[in-house]
């Protein structure tokens, strides 16, 4: 995101602060198709999903006036999407549920064998991407489709900086072993 | 030379190795990056697994974009329950926080710099104006403003045939600018000829000493200065 959009989000929220409801249609236009797609690789349900971005930006409609600016409005958004995203999980039914035993119906019902069968790597990848764990999908995609900096995933995920490099250190590293027992070999690790 | 990735993924990360992830979505400082980019270059086993991470990325971009958009219900879902959110009556501040943000916002990147610069330059004459009072005052030639008791605006010091000259100790408040103390030394025909010790400025009133009750009069009447925290006789 450039700096120029992010001032101008400073601004949307100052005027949502103020009640301004065209404000926050622009807002909602300007981040709702990302806020969607954090909320759906999170709770995985379209239906879950799309009721969360509605409860996310009505928390920045009341919680604008809060807002200190001191991270990005994107950031923002995205810290109260997972933390809606995870208490949808827990009121769900098979919130007993730990990333072992997730993944364990995941790796099924996603069967990466078949796309290496294929031979095609790129579906392959794709199939294993979905099957990790919830943290570690979270992780890998705040850094790579958010592009969110060490500091922003810290910020969202509210752990410490280090942790969050190591923690996806070892998503990559979960997600090779997928693919290893998946049939592909990538020449990593 | 150390290869800064690990074969052995049982052994802990490197700290660069951790970063590439960063470094291929363009997220690192400059200087994070220019580590990244050095280690690359003398290290093969790095770059492979460099190669990996930019394959990872540009598959979860593509997985994440074939995820497709929310309907139109949740807009209106939303602007439903805003609607039904009890009226919001703007406070003073929020309407002046706006104000601000918005005049920042349509600034441009070059009035931005122009404004930062004339600030910068702005800071330095201030300092150029502290630097001149303090230099001029360290000299040991130092001299007083004129002293003509003629004058409507006589100052408040009177000679006493020769004898050495009042001299006061004052602390000025932390915002006291450059200029109110300016006008204050104008005002009261003084000037600093030691300081700040402890904060406290040796200022001289005039050419020629006072008597008891003119110095204790000149006392309060530098107390009741805005500008002034503490005015005492010197020990």
């Amino acid at each position: 995101m450039s700096a120029t959009q992010a001032a101008s989000d400073d601004v949307l929220i100052a005027r949502i602060a103020q009640g301004d409801r065209l404000a926050m249609q622009v807002l909602y236009g300007r981040h709702h198709v990302r806020v969607f797609r954090f909320g759906l690789r999170l709770v995985r349900d379209e239906q879950v999903a799309e009721d969360l971005i509605s409860e996310v930006f009505l928390d920045v409609w009341r919680q604008a006036g809060k807002f200190e600016g001191r991270s990005a409005v994107s950031t923002w958004l995205l810290a109260i999407t997972r933390f809606k995203a995870l208490s949808a999980l827990r009121r769900r039914k098979d919130v007993g549920l730990d990333d072992e035993a997730a993944n364990a119906i995941e790796d099924t019902s996603d069967d990466p064998e078949v796309a290496a069968q294929k031979k095609d790597t790129s579906d392959a990848l794709r199939k294993c991407l979905t099957s990790l764990s919830q943290d570690h999908r979270e992780i890998v995609d705040l850094v790579y489709y958010h592009e969110k900096s060490v500091e922003e995933v810290a910020e969202i995920v509210g752990i410490p900086e280090n942790t969050v490099k190591t923690r996806l250190f070892y998503a990559r590293k979960k997600l090779a072993e997928l693919l290893k027992a998946a049939g592909v070999e990538r020449g990593w690790p | 030379m150390m290869a800064a990735s690990k074969k052995m993924l049982d052994q802990e990360p490197s700290e660069i190795e951790m970063l590439l992830p960063w470094h291929a979505a363009g997220t690192l400082n400059a200087r994070d990056a220019r580590r990244v980019e050095e280690a690359l270059a003398r290290d093969p086993e790095l770059a492979k697994q460099y190669a990996v991470i930019r394959e990872e990325f540009a598959e979860t971009i593509d997985l994440n974009e074939s995820l497709g958009a929310p309907s139109a219900r949740a807009m209106q879902k939303l602007f439903a329950a805003i609607d039904a959110e009890p009226e919001r009556k703007p406070s003073v501040w929020s309407k002046i926080s706006a104000a601000i943000s918005e005049f920042f916002a349509r600034l441009s990147p070059r009035t931005l710099a122009w404004s930062a610069s004339l600030g910068a330059i702005a800071l330095l004459l201030q300092a150029g104006v502290i630097g001149a009072v303090l230099m001029k005052n360290q000299a040991s030639t130092f001299q007083t403003a004129s002293l003509d008791m003629t004058e409507k605006n006589a100052p408040i010091t009177r000679d006493l045939g020769g004898a050495a000259p009042t001299r006061l100790l004052v602390r000025f408040t932390p915002d006291a600018r450059v200029a109110d103390i300016t006008a204050l030394l104008d005002n009261y025909q003084a000037s600093i000829v030691d300081g700040a010790n402890g904060g406290l400025f040796r200022l001289q009133f005039g050419n020629s000493a006072i008597g008891k009750n003119d110095v204790a009069a000149l006392m309060a009447r530098l107390q009741k200065e805005k500008i002034v925290s503490l005015a005492v006789e010197t020990p």
